[in-house]
């Protein structure tokens, strides 16, 4: 015992200096400048170099990003620190999220002072995020078709959502789940809006999805499963000719030289995503943190956007790159469910769906 | 496990030295502040605001999620798919294990490194990788396994036979042979010797390995997800789900503490299998391999089989990566030196790979320091039972990280973290601390079944002939684990350099690592950022090879002592 216990004592110190030297090493103080913001956005946030130095620039306030997740895991964390503030602004909130970060409080009160009346179509209704959030930039999630495959078999390209039931598009489509996809969860909410509720013996959304699995629509996990292994466009290796992606996908397609685009969106099948920016709640630099929303909204930022987000920006003085005016399209008409609604049923469905699309 | 043992017994008890109150705890404390702080208490804090409802203990959402039918389904799921592919991993790592520690060929160094290569493998690329395989119209369509129970297991198989082989082999290597060729002189069967003889004595190791790789399978997330579609949830799955979507704390704590309940039964299961310990000489590996002979010829083929399973979705991966929009090319690996095509990423993946190496060196030193210390420890026979005991459980409590979700543990930082001193949220040192985390039971599963093999009197004969302590540990005890101490530390480096859960809820936009860029490139429309991130994941597998590679090399010449 004694000896055992003495070598057990060297072991103890060889110890010590170990970790003094692996704590020397890995030592970083977490520095607090008066002048600096926190932004928290979701992963997908990015812009130019040089972009939010300009903020610096004109404010003398730096601005330190910090990503936390997609748009739920971003509202979740926010709701859960909400004692003790990730940062000062965020950015990414959308609106099928909107309403547990309003609901949840945990945002102050403000929205841009530059808005317009242009930027009408984007705002949330009033007590729903409407006096908390500010509209930054939006995109379409639709069924997206490889025009190549459809001319090579003869077969015409389908339209709406309707078409997508048709025998001729049998096995063709492939979707991200919406339980673990947020372009899955666009999906799904547009063929909500589109078919509205099911109930006993009348035809809904429900009924639409069980007719999408007769016909052979193939679930994946992910939005890159889908893309890049079941789909069979330019840059996929897989069989399927219809996938669910981004209006924002087709002109990402288009190689140089190229003045056909390979693919396209079916743009009476989307949904509608618009993404919003708002102060944190608790943050102890409020009046800074309102200049940083308006930031994000000036354009600035918004000219940099589609480039780096493959969004559209939402301020209607906003100018698009080139290639985004060739290629890209909008939804005339898109389907919207209202926040409030997702929020309050969004276990219900996700749990509805999950039962007929992944038995 | 009587006096009997220890022919140098002390006949009066002798009070313990200051000396070794220090030992105690430094080498029982730090390890426990370590789990405790970065582990068990945001663990502890997430489960109990799901728990708490307005300040009081609420219980009764064990009743209402547990009796769910869907949930029972995915506790019975997430146990069958873990033990399954852990047995698989055993029975075909066993003979890898032989081939590559005990017998001695050219290439072997090699061998060893390249079978560590799919642990490192970022899960969204390997399934991609495998699903192209798989698909209908893919190389094995015709198997169609694609999206099926089989295909997971195969996958989480792919991913974990490298911790059975090197956690086994590195016992392996240090058996004396002597005693299988005895047992052979006295007319037993190769069967036998193996049965009656080898196995015992690999049986710790075993243990420890198939503990390891159940504990992987059961929170494996991605490549569940990927394979299997979300109709294949498991209980990692499903707390994911209920954390970051439905925000349902209460149901994630529920089936936290029910992945946390399985985990500790396994892990009893396993220290109960693995209890008795014996005695054992360990030998230079010089002594213990031996060229191939004719009755080699059934595990080489299975290691040939194997490597060729685990060669064919990587040579997927590596064809792909070398497919541009213009022809076959180094198109993509010359994009690694951007930022992508449309500013995909805030860093060329060069940066990130620098990045990636640098946070896994120090979550490595990190691992070993603490893992070592612990080792050192653990393995100390004390005689009283309830000592005993106590580190019989402290060896459990390291081991709980790989068992527990790593979104519980991430959000778990969010709401501990977040006061002095320990106001690291949004800190760079938490990348390499979560990092070490899932390392740190890796290395002391490699290290510990050496360490309890060594037998007491070599210390107390060393400390007999007037040794002091520190040349006792030096000389024995840490002369014995130096080569399982670089192996570990090859493992926990790969271990963290590919580690993508808790480092892509951690890690700084500014400051990527190379699994985080990979995964966003993935999730980019365009065939160049997909390009790329294939590229990237050859470039990040490559990498790891070569520093193993380079850790075994290390290795020679670091057991001339006895």
């Amino acid at each position: 015992m004694h000896t055992r216990n003495k070598s057990l004592a060297a072991g103890g110190i060889l110890l010590a200096v170990g970790l003094a030297v692996s704590s020397c090493a890995s030592d970083a103080a977490p520095g607090a400048t008066p002048d600096k913001l926190v932004l928290v956005t979701h992963d997908s946030f990015n812009l130019s170099e040089g972009t939010l130095a300009k903020f610096t620039d004109a404010t003398g306030i730096d601005v330190e990003v910090q990503a936390a997740g997609d748009a739920g895991e971003l509202v979740n964390k926010l709701v859960l620190t909400k004692d003790s503030p990730l940062g000062d602004v965020v950015f990414g909130i959308d609106n099928t999220f909107a309403s547990r970060a309003v609901n949840e409080g945990v945002l102050e009160d403000y929205a841009s002072k530059d808005l317009t009346s242009a930027e009408e179509q984007y705002l949330l209704p009033a007590g729903s995020g409407l006096e908390q959030l500010t509209p930054i930039d939006n995109g379409d999630v639709c069924v997206n078709v490889d025009h190549e495959w459809f001319a090579d078999a003869g077969i015409a390209e389908p339209a709406t959502l309707d078409d997508l039931l048709e025998p001729e598009y049998k096995d063709l489509f492939v979707t991200p789940a919406a339980n673990s996809s947020s372009p899955g969860l666009a999906f799904l909410l547009a063929t909500i809006a589109a078919f509205g509720e099911g109930t006993a013996g009348e035809d809904g959304w429900q009924d639409y999805w069980t007719k999408l699995v007769a016909n052979g629509v193939k679930i994946d996990a992910g939005w890159s499963d889908a893309y890049y292994v079941d789909f069979s466009g330019p840059s996929s290796d897989g069989d399927r000719p219809l996938v669910v992606s981004y209006a924002s996908s087709p002109p990402v397609e288009v190689t140089e030289g190229v003045t056909v685009a390979p693919t396209g969106a079916l743009l009476d099948t989307c949904f509608r995503q618009t993404e919003y920016a708002g102060v944190i709640a608790g943050t102890k630099n409020k009046a800074a943190a309102e200049k940083l929303v308006d930031f994000l909204f000036s354009t600035t930022v918004q000219n940099d956007i589609p480039e780096n987000m493959y969004v559209f920006p939402v301020n209607a003085e906003a100018t698009l790159p080139a290639t985004w005016a060739d290629f890209a399209e909008i939804a005339p008409d898109p389907f919207v469910v209202a926040p409030d609604e997702i929020d309050k049923n969004r276990e219900t469905w996700l749990s509805e769906w999950a039962a007929i699309a992944t038995p | 496990m009587g006096g009997y043992r220890h022919p140098v017994t002390h006949p009066t008890r002798i009070k313990p030295a200051p000396s070794t109150i220090l030992a105690i705890v430094l080498g029982v404390g730090v390890p426990a502040a370590f789990v405790g702080i970065f582990f068990a208490w945001p663990v502890a804090a997430m489960v109990g605001r799901g728990l708490f409802v307005d300040g009081a203990l609420d219980l009764s959402g064990f009743g209402d999620v547990l009796a769910r039918p869907r949930t029972l389904r995915l506790i019975g799921r997430t146990i069958g798919q873990a033990a399954l592919a852990s047995v698989v991993c055993v029975v075909l790592g066993l003979p890898i294990a032989h081939v590559l520690y005990r017998l001695t060929f050219r290439g072997q160094r090699m061998l060893r490194a390249l079978v560590v290569l799919p642990f490192v493998l970022p899960t969204v690329v390997v399934g991609v990788a495998f699903r192209t395989l798989l698909r209908e119209g893919g190389l094995l369509g015709d198997l169609h396994l694609d999206g099926t129970f089989t295909a997971i297991v195969l996958a989480l198989v792919f991913f974990n036979v490298a911790v059975v082989v090197r956690t086994v082999g590195t016992t392996w290597e240090g058996l004396d042979r002597r005693q299988e060729e005895a047992a052979r002189v006295l007319g037993a069967g190769p069967v036998r010797v193996w049965l009656t003889v080898t196995l015992p004595r690999l049986a710790p190791a075993i243990t420890a390995a198939a503990s390891i790789v159940f504990l992987f399978c059961s929170t494996a997330f991605g490549v569940v997800l990927v394979l299997g579609g979300t109709k294949f949830g498991t209980i990692e799955t499903e707390i994911y789900l209920l954390t970051t979507q439905f925000l349902d704390l209460r149901g994630a704590s529920v089936l936290s503490v029910t992945q946390l309940l399985v985990v500790v039964l396994v892990l009893l299961v396993a220290a109960r299998a693995r209890g008795r310990r014996t005695a054992q000489r360990r030998v230079s590996s010089l002594q213990s391999r031996r060229a191939p002979r004719l009755g080699d010829v059934p595990t080489i083929v299975v290691t040939l089989l194997v490597a060729a399973f685990l060669a064919l979705p990587i040579a997927a991966l590596v064809l792909r990566s070398l497919q541009t929009a213009d022809g076959w090319g180094l198109g993509n690996y010359v994009a690694l030196g951007t930022t992508g095509s449309r500013n995909a990423l805030v860093v060329p993946v060069w940066v990130a790979l620098g990045n990636s190496l640098v946070i896994a060196v120090q979550a490595t030193v990190i691992a070993l320091v603490i893992g070592l210390a612990a080792s050192l420890v653990i393995s100390r026979r004390p005689r009283s039972v309830g000592l005993r005991r106590s580190l019989a459980g402290f060896d459990a409590v390291l081991m709980l990280p790989l068992g527990v979700s790593a979104v519980t543990v991430g959000f778990g930082f969010l709401i501990t973290l977040n006061t002095p001193p320990f106001d690291l949220r949004s800190s760079p040192v938490l990348v390499p601390i979560a990092q070490a985390l899932v390392a740190l039971p890796l290395v002391v599963r490699t290290i510990l079944p050496v360490l309890t093999g060594i037998d007491d009197r070599m210390r107390e004969s060393a400390s007999v002939l007037g040794s002091p302590p520190w040349r006792v540990l030096r000389d024995v005890d840490l002369a014995i684990v130096g080569r399982p101490v670089l192996a570990a530390s090859g493992f926990a480096f790969a271990v963290a350099l590919g580690e993508f859960g808790a480092t892509s809820f951690l890690s700084r936009p500014d400051r990527p690592t190379l699994p985080v860029v990979i995964f966003r490139l993935i999730g980019l429309p365009g065939g160049d950022n997909f390009g790329m991130a294939l590229a990237a994941s050859v470039v990040l597998a490559a990498v790891t090879v070569a520093v193993i590679a380079l850790v075994e090399r290390l290795r020679v010449g670091t057991m001339g002592a006895f």
